[in-house]
């Protein structure tokens, strides 16, 4: 940071001095130097963390791409010494249906828990909270967050429960005992549960968004006797739109990488419910092959950047 | 085109306070009615009750005959212009003046030609397809206006409308919203905490207080004859002189002061006319310091006597602060007989513009409609 005072063009020998920090002089000294470090002892304190984020985050990503190039297994001799094999397992991805079938059932699983789950309930609770009582908000507001903060073994066992053929609380409910909701219609329980995993983030950016609309709008399209539909459409979404926007990006890219749902039905049954990460811990776990589900990694990261391009996009052309 | 009538009006609030408390009210077919007074009065709450923001929790509220307590906001026939104009950022100022009709599904060829029309009676032509963003305050103020003449309500409620104007900017507006008024002759309630808009813009007044009503009447009346010394204090540029004082002799009845009377005030005496007290009552003296006059010699009759201690310029005239026997008196002059701080000066006023007030409940000492002999 330079020092925002212009140099006083009056005294050009003065205003040039180093304590001055502006103008071309300031290149080099103070101005690059504001804490006083030196240079040494700033590399000194920032080397741990940069240390442990090229160990554990940089170097990862960059191998995952090398072995992706690669036939590298979990055993046998390409696991001792794997060689190179190009963009072949690329084009084995383009071809694999399986691979086609995780993107389906990922996409599915985006749009019907995050898209539309997740977004109109945590809307929803959002807008009917805005007028409750305190009271009655926070506990409605504690009892979903508590949905989000728990950890996702403790989620999966209870839902686990919840689902179960023999003995399961929805069993119970609906009065249909010996119902293997989980093998009958996995997606659907998949997307049921992500809905109520993950209602909170969006129930919260809502509650906030809402705040910054103008009461006296709402008023205003109130007195000219605006229907509830009418109000929303023309006052608080075009509003809120930016924070729509934001909210859905996030929550598609948290929803297409989650793992949770192996928790639940372990991509199964008969890869019926196997999303794209769900489909490369299988790969690279259970079929040993390190290489190609490496490669699907960096095509699911290719994915994730693009469908942030488009958000971003989305998000500039508003503004 | 309808009137207001309002009957045991109260409004509380979930914790308890009564915004309004029982009013009764009457606003006339095609008046511009002001409610005036401190900030937590209960101006605003009674507006947005006549609008149906809030809920009225007692009392009836009437308009053009038609009970609508508890009728929705959008059915009462009544539009609102807020303080901060409520223009909807994303539309145009077309799109902004036309939504009432977007919500009823009218065409959108009469909305565009009610647009067109009410810009021009507004002076907005050419600034139709602008956004309010790209709008001054005038003109935001005016679009808010637009709006809410296009939902051609019965009735046209203004929440502090000249608050968000800068001063220059807010005389204009105060001309431009009295004749707009005259030309649509529409039934208008405004919210105001400025008595000067109050006086200049309104038929009559309500003054406000604590959710009560304190005077109601128009501004000649609110201004020369307060009610009460609340109103007197509120109303004027220049505060009014409330000074104590003790009627002293009376020329009416026996008893009771009828027409001329004197009271001594500051060292001094003032004639009152027009006021019911016995002699000796205790009293609380009001005089405006516009209807005081100044003067340097003796002068017959009651009057004041004392020194000089500041003048305030106010432009063509000056407040003059004048120490009587230890009491401070305002009292304005014309910008060239200011005279200079430590002379001796003697003040005198009318009999009929010096006000009595009951000392304990500090209402007017009117004079009884018909005195008994």
């Amino acid at each position: 940071m330079t020092t925002a005072s212009p140099p006083a063009p009056a005294d050009p020998v003065q205003g040039r001095g180093p304590a001055d920090g502006g103008g071309r002089a300031g290149a080099r000294g103070p101005a690059r130097d504001v804490a006083g470090l030196g240079v040494g002892r700033a590399l000194g304190f920032v080397a741990p963390a940069l240390l442990l984020i090229g160990a554990f985050l940089v170097f990862p990503a960059i191998w995952t791409i090398y072995i992706g190039l690669t036939n590298y297994r979990l055993t046998g001799v390409e696991a001792v010494s794997p060689s190179m094999v190009g963009l072949s397992n690329y084009t084995k991805a383009l071809n694999d249906a399986l691979f086609h079938n995780a993107l389906w059932l990922t996409l599915l699983f985006v749009l019907g828990s995050a898209i539309i789950g997740q977004n109109i309930l945590g809307f929803t609770l959002a807008w009917v909270m805005r007028r409750t009582r305190p009271a009655v908000r926070r506990t409605v507001e504690a009892f979903v967050l508590l949905a989000w903060i728990l950890p996702s073994t403790v989620v999966a066992y209870l839902w686990v429960a919840f689902f179960d053929r023999d003995g399961g609380t929805l069993n119970n409910i609906l009065g249909t005992p010996g119902t293997a909701w989980l093998i009958d219609y996995p997606m659907a329980c998949l997307v049921f549960f992500n809905t109520w995993r993950g209602t909170a983030f969006s129930m919260m950016l809502y509650s906030s968004a809402l705040q910054a609309v103008p009461p006296s709008q709402l008023e205003s399209a109130r007195m000219v006797g605006a229907s509830g539909w009418q109000t929303l459409r023309d006052v608080v979404f075009p509003h809120i739109r930016g924070h729509v926007l934001t909210n859905t990006l996030l929550i598609s890219l948290w929803t297409a990488n989650d793992f949770s749902p192996f928790l639940l039905t372990k991509g199964g049954p008969n890869h019926e419910s196997e999303t794209v990460p769900v489909y490369i811990y299988n790969v690279a776990l259970q079929g040993g092959e390190l290489g190609y589900s490496s490669a699907i990694s960096f095509l699911l990261l290719i994915a994730n950047l693009l469908v942030s391009l488009i958000y971003l996009r989305l998000l500039r052309r508003r503004s | 085109m309808a009137g207001i009538d309002i009957e045991g009006l109260a409004t509380v609030y979930p914790n308890g306070v009564r915004a309004v408390d029982g009013l009764d009210l009457h606003v006339a077919d095609g008046e511009f009615f002001a409610l005036l007074g401190p900030s937590g009065c209960g101006k605003t709450t009674l507006l947005r009750t006549i609008a149906g923001l809030e809920s009225a929790t007692e009392g009836k509220v009437r308009i053009d005959a038609a009970d609508v307590t508890r009728t929705e906001p959008g059915k009462r026939g009544v539009a609102m212009v807020f303080q901060d104009y409520a223009l909807f950022p994303h539309m145009s100022v077309s799109e902004n003046i036309t939504y009432p009709l977007k919500v009823r599904r009218v065409s959108a060829a009469t909305r565009a030609e009610t647009a067109e029309r009410t810009a021009g009676e507004l002076s907005l032509d050419g600034l139709l397809e602008r956004k309010p963003a790209q709008l001054s305050g005038g003109q935001q103020q005016r679009v808010a206006l637009a709006r809410a003449i296009a939902s051609r309500g019965k009735v046209l409620l203004l929440d502090e409308p000249l608050s968000n104007l800068d001063a220059r900017l807010r005389l204009e507006a105060r001309t431009f919203l009295k004749k707009l008024q005259r030309d649509l002759g529409i039934t208008t309630v405004f919210v105001t905490h400025d008595q000067a808009e109050a006086l200049a813009l309104a038929d009559r007044i309500a003054v406000m207080e604590s959710g009560k009503l304190r005077q109601l009447g128009s501004p000649r009346e609110v201004f020369a004859r307060p009610a009460n010394t609340f109103v007197a204090n509120f109303i004027g540029s220049t505060p009014m002189n409330l000074l104590p004082g003790t009627v002293s002799s009376t020329s009416g009845s026996d008893t009771y002061v009828d027409e001329v009377g004197v009271v001594s005030v500051a060292g001094g005496s003032l004639s009152a006319a027009t006021f019911s007290a016995p002699a000796g009552a205790e009293v609380t003296v009001g005089v405006r310091p516009e209807y005081l006059t100044l003067a340097s010699g003796d002068v017959s009759g009651p009057s004041l006597r004392g020194q000089v201690v500041v003048a305030e310029n106010l432009g063509t005239q000056s407040l003059v602060s004048v120490d009587c026997d230890g009491t401070l008196i305002g009292v304005t002059v014309p910008e060239e007989n200011e005279p200079e701080p430590g002379t001796t000066v003697v003040l005198t006023a009318p009999a009929s513009r010096v006000l009595l007030y009951d000392r304990e409940s500090g209402e007017l000492l009117a004079r009884q409609p018909a005195t008994v002999a």
